[in-house]
């Protein structure tokens, strides 16, 4: 090679990271606020929030796996969260134990999310979002003409003999049904944080952010978007098998409406799309607005609720796009330069 | 036996014929320029070695192997790295994150990515850059993150589809050098670029393009005798 007159590149060293101590200190904190709760408020009313946060929280993580780490937002979750719930409502019916019918069914949902996923991954862009939002309606019209899951009546979990093996407790307080739900919910965030930690999480991260330069570097884009799909479909199926054991019946609008499609989603943008805890805490928020619009507003809380979503969608926009995690992070910095 | 083939390639788009069965070979060690006028098909010819588009006809051949129409990833996994002209650094990551997600192809595990990475970003100087977001670097460091990227893929030949254009002359002198160091580890390179001198200075040999034809392939010095060259470059 000719010689070109020019200096060497100059070797920098990599500085190490900071320890994210203040991350480890908002996780611990959280964790004991989420131990404590149902210890420090003994309403039926704010324990059957927790529960649903938390469940919703499961749904959520699952969303955020595909929509938030590889950038594919899907309008259509709620398809595997009625698969959970009609799965499991008929599997405790055949006489399975709850638990035992999650993962199967996990599983189905997961096929379903691949089925969704082979002939619409080829497209780049937003026919993903396209397909899953009509998907969503699609299921929506079908469900209340298949006389097997009940039709428009809905299908009644039977009723348990009281006990963890059942997942059936006492009714009037509700700190089992929420210590149970937070522990699938640990389970669910260890399952999501081991399946995103290394490689895979990477390469979904480096799909969402630029497709072309992730295929340059030898991600196999859509087997990639294939994996998240199915994690992320299995993971929302758990939540609706756990969800409908907590309200003992299922029915075409309460598992697959468009509005759980679009909250479960809302619940991970507004919390932080593409951050682990993002989701439960948009859970919390979502829900807490949405049975707090519906008991105190009755009726009219129904629609309400739908307007609060859309009015936090345009916040979350306006001041911080990557929602309230990366918002609480910000503000932490901010007060650890200024002491 | 050459580490790249390219016998007859050709890309139509209608009835354009933007690349027209161009044919060259590659020796693994070597750099070879590949220029051209606007518009005469250098990045369509990238993108159909590196696999981002199908070749119309003819045949393409890798480390002795055919390949013709293979996929991105393929390409990269079986070691062909490649740089974007519109720079597409991920943005969200930061620049080791960006080193560590290409280190992956090869390494497994997340520590031995991770030290590939590391190790990438200083020789490429851009350690003092490491935890920041790729977003926020400016165009000069974007470019070198894009070369540094392919570079953590371990690769055996790499495009580089205009590095050089737009940067200042320092920053060009120091891209050059980047180059040159990467050449000397045995990398076989391939470049498009416009600043001719570059060109001249880092490539002992030339291939010119015209209309989608190979016009020339030879030293620099021939390149600008050659009447062929000069009509195309000056207008005949």
């Amino acid at each position: 090679m000719t010689a070109t007159e020019a200096p060497p590149v100059e070797k920098t060293a990599v500085p190490a990271k900071r320890v994210p101590w203040g991350r480890y200190a908002g996780m611990a904190a959280v964790a004991v606020a989420l131990i404590a709760y149902p210890l420090m408020f003994k309403t039926s009313f704010l324990q059957t929030i927790g529960v649903y946060a938390l469940t919703m929280a499961i749904a959520s993580t699952g969303w955020n796996i595909l929509g938030g780490y590889a950038g594919q937002i899907s309008f259509g979750h709620a398809v595997f969260f009625g698969t959970g719930m009609y799965g499991t409502t008929l599997l405790v019916t055949d006489g399975w134990s709850p638990w035992l019918t999650m993962v199967p069914i996990a599983l189905l949902a997961a096929l379903l999310g691949v089925l969704i996923g082979l002939p619409t991954f080829r497209l780049r862009g937003h026919y993903f979002s396209i397909a899953t939002l009509a998907i969503g309606m699609m299921v929506m019209s079908i469900l209340p003409n298949i006389k097997a899951l009940g039709a428009t009546d809905g299908l009644t979990v039977p009723l348990l003999d009281e006990g963890f093996w059942n997942l059936t407790f006492s009714l009037r307080d509700k700190t089992e049904y929420y210590y149970t739900a937070l522990g699938l919910f640990a389970v669910a965030t260890l399952v999501a944080w081991a399946f995103l930690r290394g490689r895979i999480g990477s390469y979904l991260e480096a799909i969402r952010d630029d497709e072309f330069a992730a295929a340059a570097i030898g991600v196999p884009v859509r087997r990639y978007k294939l994996y998240a799909v199915a994690m992320s479909a299995g993971l929302t199926s758990i939540a609706g098998s756990y969800f409908v054991m907590v309200v003992l019946f299922v029915d075409p609008s309460s598992s697959t409406d468009l509005s759980l499609s679009t909250a479960i989603a809302l619940m991970a943008v507004v919390g932080g799309a593409g951050s682990m805890w993002g989701p439960l805490l948009g859970a919390w928020l979502v829900i807490a607005l949405q049975e707090y619009t519906r008991t105190y507003l009755s009726t009219t809380g129904r629609t309400l609720d739908l307007m609060m979503f859309g009015a936090l969608i345009i916040l979350v926009a306006v001041v911080d796009p990557r929602g309230m995690t990366h918002l609480l992070s910000r503000a932490y910095r901010r007060f650890v330069r200024r002491s | 036996m050459s580490l790249l083939s390219v016998s007859g390639l050709t890309k139509r788009f209608g009835g354009l014929a933007a690349v027209d069965s161009v044919s060259f070979e590659v020796e693994e060690g070597t750099v070879t320029g590949l220029i051209g006028p606007n518009g005469a098909g250098k990045s369509t010819l990238f993108s159909m070695i590196a696999g981002a588009q199908r070749p119309t006809a003819g045949r393409l051949s890798f480390d002795g192997k055919e390949v013709t129409g293979w996929q991105p990833h393929q390409a990269a996994a079986a070691g062909v790295g490649r740089t974007f002209q519109l720079m597409r650094v991920f943005g969200s990551m930061t620049v080791l994150e960006n080193l560590t997600t290409a280190a992956h192809l090869r390494h497994r595990s997340k520590a031995a990515a991770r030290a590939v990475a590391a190790d990438v970003c200083a020789s490429t100087g851009l350690g003092e850059f490491a935890h920041r977001p790729a977003a926020t670097l400016t165009g000069a460091t974007k470019k070198r993150l894009e070369l540094a990227r392919a570079l953590a893929t371990s690769p055996r030949l790499l495009l580089l589809d205009e590095v050089l254009s737009g940067l200042t002359p320092t920053e060009t002198a120091a891209a050059i050098s980047l180059i040159e160091q990467v050449h000397a580890q045995g990398i076989t390179i391939v470049l498009v670029e416009h600043v001719m001198q570059v060109v001249m200075s880092l490539c002992p040999r030339l291939v010119v393009l015209d209309f989608g034809k190979l016009i020339f392939d030879g030293t620099p010095t021939d390149a600008v005798a050659d009447q062929a060259v000069l009509d195309a470059y000056l207008g005949a």
